[in-house]
C-alpha cells in the first residue's frame, strides 16, 4: 500500500491530476482511496489530495506518505514533515526547496516544448506512476486522458503522461490488485446512482457544498434516465417541491449541508404529518452557520433527530462508506414509501468528496411499491386509522378517491380538526410507525474482535479510520479491540451494543465532532456511559493512525 | 357538470367574507370546465384563504404558510395532467411566500394561483400585510402602517409572468370568467382577488371596492404590456377589473427535454440498464 499526496493552488490542476492518477492505477489492478482537502476559493490558496493504493481497497486516508507531487512550493513546505525519509517530492526544476528528497523534473518546460504548459501535471503524473512501477503505454493513456479531457487535450496529454514516466525510474516494487474492473466513485456519486436505482423522479436542490455534486450528476443524467432534477430558488422551496412531487407520487429527494437543512425544518415536519414520502440528505459540514463550508465534520447528528416542532416519526441513516451509500439510499426510499415518512441519509465532506474503487453494484434492488386494498366499507379515508399506523396512500388521478394532504392536525378524510379525541388517535397512528420502524433498523457493523477489552463507537464515515485503527491496535497484541460502527441511528439499534458494553472494560466514542453527540444519545437510550472520548473538530476527518494514537493515550 | 360536484361542507369563515363570493365563482368555474374532480388539485399555504381547498370535493393539499406554490408546481411536474390551482392569501403568497412567488413566474409551470387580497392577516386577527394601505392602524401597526404596499401585479409582470389579471370577490360571475381563462392559460397565471374582510379591514370595505372598481372591456389590448403595467399602477380611485396582460410563453414542460412529450413521472420507475450503464462508465 502507498500514500502519495498532490497539492498545489486552486486552479493549478490538482483535481485534474488526481483523476489521471486514479484511473492509471486502477487501470492497473490497485485499489484506491483518495481524500480531498479543499479550500472554499475558485483560485490560489492550497489545496490537495492523498491517493491511498495497493493491492487491498483502502478504506481511508493516512497521514504518513511515501512521495509528494508538488505543483507549487508551497506543497513542499506544508507537507514534507508528514513524508517518509525514503519518499521522495516530484516538483518542476524551477521550484526552490533544499528538501533532500526533491526530485526536481523539467515538467513546465517538457509541457510547454509537447504544446500545452498545462499538461505538466500529466508529465507529473507519468513520472510518479513510474516511481511506483505503474505502465504507461500510449493506448491506454489515451483512453484515461478521453475520460477526463477534451478531444483535442487528449494527445499533448498522453505525450506529457510518457515523457514523465519516461524520465523517472522506477523505484519501489508495484502494489497492484485485481481492482480494475471497479468503479471510482465519490460519496456523493454513490448516493446519487443509488437514487437513480431506487427510481427517482425529482430532485430539487440549492446549490450548497459539499452536497453540490449530487445535483450535478443527476443533472447531467436527468434527460437520459427521463427525470426532473431542479434548482430551487432556496432550500424551503426545494424540500417543500421534493413533497409536493412526492404527493403527486413520484419517488422524490432534496439535499443540502446543515445550513440549508435548517431552513428545511419546518416543511421535515409537514412531511412527518401529512404522511408523504420523502428523502432528506444532509451532507455535513462544519458549522454553526457558514462555518467551514469546504470540510468535514459529524455535528449534526441530535439536531437531525430532532428536527421540527412537534413529534413524529423518521428514521435516519448515517452512510458509513461507498456501497454502503449506493445501498442505504435505496433503502432510505423504500422505507420512506413505505412508513409514508421522512427519511434522512447523513453524509458529510469526507465521505462526499472522497473517491474510492467499489464494485458494480445492482441497479435492480428498489422494492416495488405495495399495492394494499385501499378502500374500505366507508369508502377512501387516506388517514384510515391503522394498527400499524399505515394508512392507505392514493395520489391524485386515482378516481377511487381522493388525495389530501394537511399541515393542521387532521381526521381520516384530511380536513382540519381541533378535537381532543381525533387528535389522541392521529398521534398515537403516526407514532406507532414509529415503533414499526424499530423493526426495520439494522445494528452497526462490528469490526476486529468478536469480544474485545476495548470496545470504540462510531457513525457514519467514521467507518474507514475505525477499521483501521482496530486492525492497528490489534497488531500491538496487549489487549482485544473492537468498533461498532452506525450506520441506521435513528431509531438507535442498541441490541449489539449493550451486548458488547456487557463483556468490554471501556467503551470509547470516536466522533468528528466537539460534544461527542453519538456517546450522549448512546447514554440517553442505553443508559451506557462511555468511559473516554476521541473528538475532532478542526475539520480534518481523523485517521485510523490518529485514532490509535488518542485512545491509547487516553490510557486504553 | 353542475357546480355541486365539487360542493361540501360549511366553512369557517365570518358571515359576509369575501372568500365566500370567490369560493362560488371557483366552485362556478370548475363545474363549467367539466374537469373531473380526481383530476384536480387544489393547493393552499396557511390563512383563511388557504382553507379554500378544505370545501371542495378535489384533490387537497394544504400545506405550510407561505409554501403553497413549491408543491403545486412540482405536483404538476411530476404529473402534467392535473389541473392544478392555488388558493392563498395575500400574506401567504406575497408575505412569507414572497421569493416563490417570483420564482415561479420564472418558472412558469402550468398552473392557476389565485390570491385572496384583503390587504391584512385575518386568521392571525387584524395585522398588516404586504398589501395593507399605508397609514392603516392595526394592533401592530399602531401609528398605521407606514410601509410601501406591495403591487402584485406589477411584480408579476416585471418578472416576466404570462397571464395577469384581477378580480373581486364582490363580483363573482365576472371573476368566476377570470378564473376560467387562468386556469385554461398554458402557463403560470395569476389572479389577484380584492376582497373586503368584514371583520378586521374597515377601510377597504365592500363599499369602498364597489365605487372604485370597473371592468376593462373589449377595448383592451391585454397583449400591450406597457398598458397592462399602467393598470396595475391604478390602484386610487380607480381600479382596473379583468384580464390586463396575456401572453404565450414557452412553460416549463416545453422548456424541460425530460417533458416535452407529456410525460407522467408519477408512479414511474428508472431503466436499471441505464443506470448498469452510467455505472460503467465510471470503471
Amino acid at each position: 500500500m502507498y500514500n502519495l499526496l498532490v497539492g498545489g493552488a486552486a486552479g493549478q490542476g490538482v483535481e485534474t491530476t488526481v483523476a489521471i492518477l486514479e484511473r492509471f492505477l486502477k487501470q492497473a489492478g490497485c485499489g484506491i482511496f483518495t481524500m480531498r482537502d479543499l479550500m472554499s476559493r475558485i483560485r490560489g490558496g492550497h489545496n490537495f489530495a492523498r491517493i491511498r493504493f495497493g493491492e487491498n481497497a483502502p478504506k481511508s486516508h493516512s497521514l504518513l506518505l511515501d512521495g509528494i507531487i508538488a505543483l507549487n512550493a508551497e506543497t513542499i513546505g506544508i507537507h514534507q514533515d508528514d513524508l517518509k525519509p525514503e519518499g521522495f517530492i516530484l516538483c518542476d526544476s524551477s521550484v526552490q526547496t533544499d528538501d533532500p528528497r526533491a526530485i526536481m523534473m523539467d515538467m513546465a518546460n517538457i509541457a510547454k516544448t509537447l504544446g500545452n504548459v498545462r499538461a505538466a501535471g500529466s508529465v507529473a503524473a507519468g513520472a510518479a506512476l513510474k516511481y511506483f512501477g505503474i505502465p504507461v503505454d500510449a493506448e491506454h493513456a489515451a483512453a484515461v486522458f478521453e475520460a477526463s479531457l477534451k478531444a483535442e487535450l487528449v494527445d499533448v496529454n498522453v505525450r506529457a503522461a510518457l515523457a514523465g514516466h519516461q524520465a523517472m525510474a522506477q523505484k519501489v516494487d508495484p502494489a497492484v490488485g485485481t481492482f480494475s474492473d471497479h468503479m471510482i466513485v465519490s460519496g456523493n456519486e454513490a448516493l446519487t446512482l443509488g437514487a437513480m436505482a431506487a427510481g427517482i423522479q425529482f430532485y430539487s436542490a440549492y446549490p450548497m457544498s459539499p452536497s453540490t455534486s449530487i445535483l450535478e450528476f443527476l443533472s447531467g443524467k436527468a434527460v437520459e434516465l427521463g427525470i426532473v432534477a431542479e434548482q430551487a430558488e432556496d432550500e424551503i422551496a426545494a424540500i417543500n417541491m421534493a413533497i409536493g412531487a412526492s404527493f403527486a407520487g413520484a419517488r422524490a429527494m432534496t439535499g443540502t449541508s446543515g445550513g440549508g437543512f435548517s431552513l428545511m425544518v419546518e416543511a421535515l415536519g409537514l412531511s412527518g404529518i401529512a404522511e408523504i414520502p420523502l428523502v432528506v440528505v444532509d451532507v455535513q459540514r462544519p458549522g454553526p452557520a457558514t462555518g467551514l463550508p469546504t470540510r468535514t465534520e459529524q455535528a449534526d447528528l441530535k439536531f437531525v433527530i430532532s428536527a421540527a416542532q412537534g413529534e413524529f416519526p423518521r428514521m435516519v441513516i448515517a452512510l458509513r462508506h461507498h456501497e454502503d451509500a449506493y445501498l442505504q439510499t435505496i433503502r432510505a426510499f423504500d422505507i420512506a414509501e413505505k412508513y409514508q415518512t421522512p427519511v434522512i441519509l447523513l453524509s458529510d465532506q469526507y465521505l462526499a468528496d472522497a473517491t474510492t474503487t467499489i464494485p458494480l453494484q445492482d441497479p435492480g434492488l428498489a422494492k416495488s411499491s405495495e399495492k394494499d386494498d385501499i378502500l374500505t366499507k366507508g369508502g377512501y379515508a387516506r388517514y384510515r386509522y391503522a394498527d400499524t399506523g399505515i394508512s392507505p396512500r392514493i395520489i391524485p388521478g386515482d378516481n377511487r378517491g381522493f388525495a389530501a394532504a394537511d399541515s393542521d392536525e387532521h381526521d381520516e378524510h384530511g380536513r382540519i380538526i381541533e378535537d381532543a379525541t381525533t387528535r389522541m388517535r392521529m398521534m398515537d397512528k403516526r407514532m406507532n410507525k414509529l415503533e414499526m420502524l424499530k423493526s426495520e433498523i439494522i445494528e452497526p457493523d462490528l469490526l476486529g474482535e468478536q469480544n474485545p477489552e476495548v470496545l470504540l463507537i462510531g457513525w457514519g464515515s467514521m467507518y474507514g479510520p475505525l477499521d483501521e485503527a482496530v486492525r492497528l491496535m490489534n497488531l500491538k497484541g496487549d489487549k482485544k479491540y473492537a468498533a461498532l460502527v452506525f450506520g441506521d441511528i435513528w431509531p438507535l439499534p442498541h441490541r449489539l451494543l449493550e451486548e458488547m458494553a456487557l463483556g468490554a472494560e471501556a467503551v470509547i466514542n470516536v466522533e468528528q465532532n466537539y460534544t461527542g453527540q453519538l456517546g450522549s444519545l448512546v447514554r440517553e437510550v442505553t443508559g451506557i456511559k462511555t468511559s473516554a472520548s476521541v473528538l475532532k473538530y478542526d475539520g480534518r476527518q481523523l485517521s485510523g493512525e490518529e485514532i490509535a494514537e488518542r485512545v491509547a493515550k487516553e490510557g486504553f | 357538470m353542475d357546480n355541486r360536484t365539487y360542493e361540501t361542507l360549511e366553512t369557517a369563515w365570518c358571515p359576509g367574507c369575501g372568500n365566500f363570493g370567490i369560493l362560488s365563482a371557483l366552485k362556478g368555474a370548475l363545474g363549467s370546465l367539466d374537469l373531473d374532480p380526481h383530476n384536480v388539485l387544489l393547493v393552499g399555504g396557511i390563512g383563511q384563504a388557504a382553507k379554500t381547498p378544505q370545501y371542495f370535493h378535489a384533490n387537497s393539499f394544504c400545506g405550510l404558510h407561505g409554501r403553497a406554490v413549491s408543491p403545486a408546481v412540482a405536483a404538476k411536474i411530476v404529473n402534467p395532467k392535473l389541473t392544478v390551482i392555488i388558493n392563498s392569501g395575500d400574506g401567504d403568497t406575497y408575505g412569507e411566500g414572497g421569493n416563490h412567488f417570483i420564482h415561479n413566474i420564472r418558472r412558469n409551470v402550468n398552473i392557476a394561483h389565485f390570491v385572496h387580497n384583503n390587504q391584512l392577516y385575518a386568521l392571525t386577527k387584524g395585522q398588516a400585510s404586504p398589501t395593507t394601505m399605508q397609514g392603516m392602524k392595526t394592533d401592530v401597526q399602531v401609528d398605521g402602517s407606514s410601509s410601501i404596499p406591495f403591487n402584485p401585479l406589477s411584480v408579476a409582470l416585471a418578472a416576466g409572468a404570462g397571464f395577469v389579471a384581477r378580480g373581486f370577490s364582490g363580483r363573482p360571475d365576472h371573476l368566476a370568467e377570470l378564473m376560467k381563462s387562468a386556469i385554461r392559460y398554458n402557463g403560470y397565471a395569476l389572479v389577484d382577488i380584492l376582497q373586503n374582510c368584514v371583520t378586521f379591514n374597515k377601510l377597504n370595505t365592500l363599499t369602498w371596492y364597489n365605487s372604485r372598481v370597473y371592468e376593462l372591456d373589449q377595448s383592451h389590448d391585454t397583449g400591450d404590456l406597457n398598458k397592462a403595467m399602467a393598470l396595475a399602477m391604478e390602484l386610487d380611485d380607480r381600479i382596473p377589473l379583468g384580464v390586463l396582460y396575456e401572453k404565450q410563453l414557452p412553460t416549463y414542460h416545453e422548456n424541460n427535454k425530460s417533458l416535452q412529450d407529456g410525460q407522467v413521472l408519477a408512479g414511474r420507475r428508472n431503466d436499471p440498464a441505464l443506470i448498469a450503464k452510467f455505472m460503467r462508465e465510471k470503471v
